[in-house]
């Protein structure tokens, strides 16, 4: 009896070969590069109407024209094909075999960046010399439920990550002071992140998981409000119409339209603590998923 | 919406001191491709005195880095990266003949400054547009620091690439205009 509910248990267990992660990953990055998803393009042909400015509506009008020919000419929307960023769900029933995890993940990006025509674009960050085939890959991994493999690729160009911040915030300073070093962290990017960009916000956990929060909003679609916490919802719509009123513009040439979305995500902290983290993500918001 | 002016490179004088914060070009003739590691080099082999590859006071520098050129294309995509992290070298440059830079993002003050001081233009293209912009690009051709990959410099022959002059030879910055005036107070 005993042993027949020990072998129920580990039938639920499935086996993942890399050679399918790597192919996996190898298509992810190629589509994310040259498809952008239906959700950013839903949201920039509704800002246009919005874009008062003339010279910000021909930027809208290019960003979508640009989108188009990628998507039909399989080129890469951006020449910043980015860093390699992969998030993983791992189910806990999950046995991957056939090699080791890392490697097939950054066997996936070298075939994509080598086969797709992608830009390679990792260096030493001191001598800064290029690793020559875009790896490695940065890998975070959730372990979750089941016995299923959800891989998302983003590629993360370096413009908009440059004008990204995380700042440790006292208590005190509250959803106010939230709101504050989002704006300050927008107004100071001004064009360099290709407006209109995009706002991941992080909140609480610890200083890294503040950052990690802040990059997985960007993967919520633009539009969709966080389903989680009502304070959240209040403060997306907040920052939103803050961060349009910069003025800043499509190509930070001045306009009504300078974020497509604010989305933010938030978990409990230390009670000495306010971790804040804004990621910033430029109208090429790029990422593909996939569950296996 | 004005129509744009056609302009060619080398820039001269005279059109450099016609171009105004605002106006929107057609960019014609050769631009070379360099950032950030070729710009240390560049800063670094005027330090010493040695020669450059490039001759600066007949080139625009355009601040990209191309994706690799796939089969039967003149190049891959390719669009303007953030200036401000090429701002410590550009004075050097610009003192040294530099006429005309094309990138994307605000300049410091000390770039602003050589612009005014010796008569050179920044033009800021719309980044993140790089399918469309390879369409403007006729020939790429590989000029020095190969070593660099896709950032090394490349000499491209260019037609009709739009642009917007950003900072002018009278210290005028559109970026800081444009956004002051659709800044909305509450
Ligand atoms: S910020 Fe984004 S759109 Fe702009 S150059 Fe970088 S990757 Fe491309």
């Amino acid at each position: 009896m005993n042993m027949e509910k020990k072998t129920k248990k580990t039938a639920k267990v499935r086996q993942i070969d890399c050679k399918l992660i790597t192919t996996t990953v190898k298509k992810l990055f190629i589509e994310a590069n040259t498809s952008l998803g239906k959700d950013v393009i839903e949201a920039l042909r509704k800002s246009l109407p919005q874009e008062e400015s003339a010279t910000g509506k021909e930027v809208l009008v290019k960003i979508m024209e640009n989108a188009d020919i990628a998507c039909r000419s399989k080129m890469p929307m951006c020449q910043d094909t980015g860093l390699a960023v992969v998030f993983l769900e791992i189910g806990q029933d999950v046995h991957i075999v056939g090699g080791n995890l890392r490697e097939a993940i950054d066997e996936g990006v070298r075939q994509a960046y080598a086969e797709g025509y992608l830009r390679k674009s990792v260096c030493d960050p001191l001598t800064r010399k290029n690793t020559q085939d875009n790896t490695p890959a940065i890998i975070h991994v959730d372990i979750v439920a089941g016995n299923r493999l959800k891989i998302i690729a983003m590629p993360k160009g370096g413009g908009s990550e440059n004008m990204s911040a995380a700042k440790m915030l006292t208590p005190a300073a509250g959803s106010d002071g939230i709101k504050k070093f989002v704006l300050e962290t927008v107004e100071q990017a001004g064009a360099n992140p290709c407006p209109p960009i995009m706002v991941g916000v992080g909140i609480g956990g610890s200083l890294e998981e503040a950052c990690i929060l802040a990059k997985k909003a960007l993967l919520r679609p633009v539009g969709e409000a966080n389903s989680k916490d009502e304070r959240l919802v209040q403060m997306e719509k907040e920052l939103y119409t803050g961060i349009n009123d910069l003025g800043i513009g499509p190509g930070g040439l001045g306009g009504r339209v300078t974020t497509l979305a604010v989305n933010a995500e938030m978990m409990p902290c230390h009670i000495a603590s306010l971790p804040v983290a804004v990621n910033i993500q430029c109208h090429v918001a790029r990422h593909k998923e996939v569950i296996l | 919406m004005e129509t744009p002016r056609k302009i060619k490179t080398p820039l001269t004088e005279e059109v450099i001191a016609s171009l105004h914060a605002g106006d929107m070009v057609l960019i014609s003739g050769e631009v070379y491709t360099a950032r950030d590691v070729a710009h240390r080099r560049l800063y670094e082999a005027l330090l010493k005195g040695e020669a450059l590859p490039i001759d600066l006071p007949k080139s625009v520098i355009f601040y990209a880095a191309p994706t690799p050129t796939p089969p039967g294309k003149a190049i891959g995509s390719i669009g303007p990266t953030t200036s401000y992290r090429m701002d410590f070298f550009t004075p050097k440059l610009i003192e040294n003949g530099l006429k005309g830079m094309i990138g994307k993002g605000s300049r410091s003050p000390e770039v602003i400054a050589a612009l005014q001081k010796y008569g050179a233009v920044y033009f800021g293209a719309i980044g993140g547009i790089a399918a469309l912009s390879a369409r403007c690009v006729q020939k790429a051709e590989l000029i020095a620091y190969e070593d660099l990959g896709p950032e090394a410099i490349r000499k491209l022959i260019i037609v009709d690439f739009p642009a917007i002059v950003i900072n002018d030879t009278l210290g005028n910055d559109l970026y800081a205009q444009a956004q002051k005036k659709w800044r909305v107070n509450r």
